[in-house]
């Protein structure tokens, strides 16, 4: 582990989500539907040299381990990310984001015409493109801005 | 052609409107002979937002096949007044009917209704986003005066919003066509519309003027500038100038160019263009009947 990454606690058991783009790991709180409020023990690190990324951050979850919906949705603002899962302080599992095919009920439709974003009765729905994400119902593609699309952000 | 609804013109292959084409002209031919191919079949009208041509096409297309209308009637006089949401009320009309067909102020709400009906569901237009059967009476007056196959075809006015700009625009994929889009900057197609073609190969230039390409063109398909579009009345007006056609301008024209248009114009085609042999929408209007008849006759198949 690196001097720099020595700047944010270990965690006992949790998540560390690391190699997020720099300037993202407020929107990565935000996809966890993190805001302080909950009494969450949370680590920050923002813009810290990296090797791979010239600037990184890590978010680092004290007693969460994510669900699959959670790290679809990290894939699309931090493609770049690892995901270690941590028990009493070992890393027990590192992987790679993998982007899915389509993401269901954690964005809004920036298009104020589309259907879903109705009252009505359907989960937002879009398809996941190389560079982008694309509303199912409405077509509407998504290349910039998509963490203003999260749900809870 | 067997699709349980009809959503968008990008699941129609060259096949499939071949087929539904192919179908409306023996009708044209022998309309007498459909009269009662669907005695007795219903199709359900849900219009959500005024429609005159359509709707009466489809009332037309099916009742000359045999069958009739249940019509929800206008939103106002409806249960959605009520605050009714759309999939409660498409999954209640579908106990009534054989067929739905949906027009709907928000795109994307073809789509969703089909999540929801197990009858065959016709978009008749979504919001800014498709109208996929005005694309195949438009490829249907196509075919009849200029062919589908090494065509020249410009594609000019609101390309942003219209939804049958955008339908025309997937469909003509399945040919060898090549597309000139002739619009203002801020009404050019939108970047969804442009990805598709892009993924299907297609054959498609952007213009802003209409006298950059108009010598090439086979078809010039024309669609209203909206004036609700544009917050200023003055920008409106000197935009829409700029895309009008008259006779004068289709001097310039191949003498074959067939001139068409969705229906209903303003003034973006003058009065004397209806004067010359290139003025086809009226003609194009008519065949939204033959062509509804034959689509809701492959639809139906042997399910009325």
């Amino acid at each position: 582990m690196s001097e720099h990454e020595l700047r944010v606690s270990k965690i006992r058991d949790g998540t560390v989500i690391d190699h997020i783009s720099g300037g993202q790991a407020l929107n990565v709180l935000a996809i966890l539907d993190i805001d302080g409020t909950g009494g969450e023990e949370v680590s920050i690190g923002m813009n810290v040299p990296s090797d791979r990324l010239g600037r990184k951050d890590i978010v680092k979850v004290e007693g969460r381990e994510l669900s699959q919906d959670e790290v679809d949705v990290l894939s699309l603002i931090a493609p770049e990310a690892t995901i270690n899962i941590v028990r009493d302080y070992d890393v027990v599992d590192k992987h790679r984001l993998e982007r899915p095919a389509e993401v269901t009920g954690v964005l809004t439709c920036p298009n104020r015409n589309c259907i879903s974003t109705d009252d009505e009765p359907i989960d937002s729905k879009f398809a996941v493109l190389p560079d982008g994400v694309r509303c199912e119902y409405c077509e509407t593609i998504v290349r910039d801005g998509i963490p203003d699309l999260i749900d809870s952000a | 052609m067997r699709h349980d609804h009809l959503v968008t013109a990008k699941q129609l292959s060259r096949a499939d409107i071949e087929t539904v084409l192919d179908r409306a002209a023996e009708i044209d031919a022998d309309p007498g002979a459909f009269r009662d191919r669907h005695a007795g079949a219903l199709l359900g009208l849900l219009f959500f937002e005024p429609s005159t041509r359509t709707k009466m096409s489809f009332e037309a297309a099916i009742k000359r096949l045999g069958g009739d209308v249940v019509d929800m009637g206008s939103v106002e006089s409806s249960s959605v007044k009520k605050g009714e949401s759309l999939a409660d009320t498409v999954r209640v009309i579908e106990g009534y009917a054989d067929a739905l067909v949906l027009r709907h102020p928000r795109q994307g709400a073809a789509k969703m209704t089909g999540e929801y009906v197990d009858v065959p569901l016709l978009n008749a237009g979504d919001g800014a986003g498709h109208h996929p059967t005005q694309t195949l009476l438009d490829l249907y007056t196509i075919r009849e005066n200029a062919g589908l196959d090494d065509l020249t075809i410009g594609i000019m006015g609101d390309l942003k919003y219209g939804r049958t700009v955008h339908s025309l625009a997937h469909a003509l994929t399945n040919f060898d066509a090549h597309q000139h889009f002739i619009s203002p900057e801020s009404l050019k197609l939108p970047r969804s519309v442009r990805y598709d073609l892009h993924e299907a190969g297609a054959s498609v230039r952007e213009h802003t003027e209409l006298e950059t390409v108009l010598s090439d063109l086979d078809v010039l398909y024309v669609t209203r500038i909206q004036r609700e579009r544009f917050p200023d009345e003055n920008e409106y007006h000197a935009i829409a100038g700029e895309y009008q056609v008259d006779a004068d301008t289709l001097a310039a024209a191949k003498d074959d160019l067939t001139v068409m248009h969705p229906l209903p114009r303003v003034d973006e085609i003058a009065a004397d263009v209806d004067d010359t042999d290139h003025a086809t929408y009226f003609e194009q209007a008519h065949n939204g009947v033959p062509v509804r008849m034959a689509l809701l006759d492959l639809l139906l198949g042997d399910s009325a």
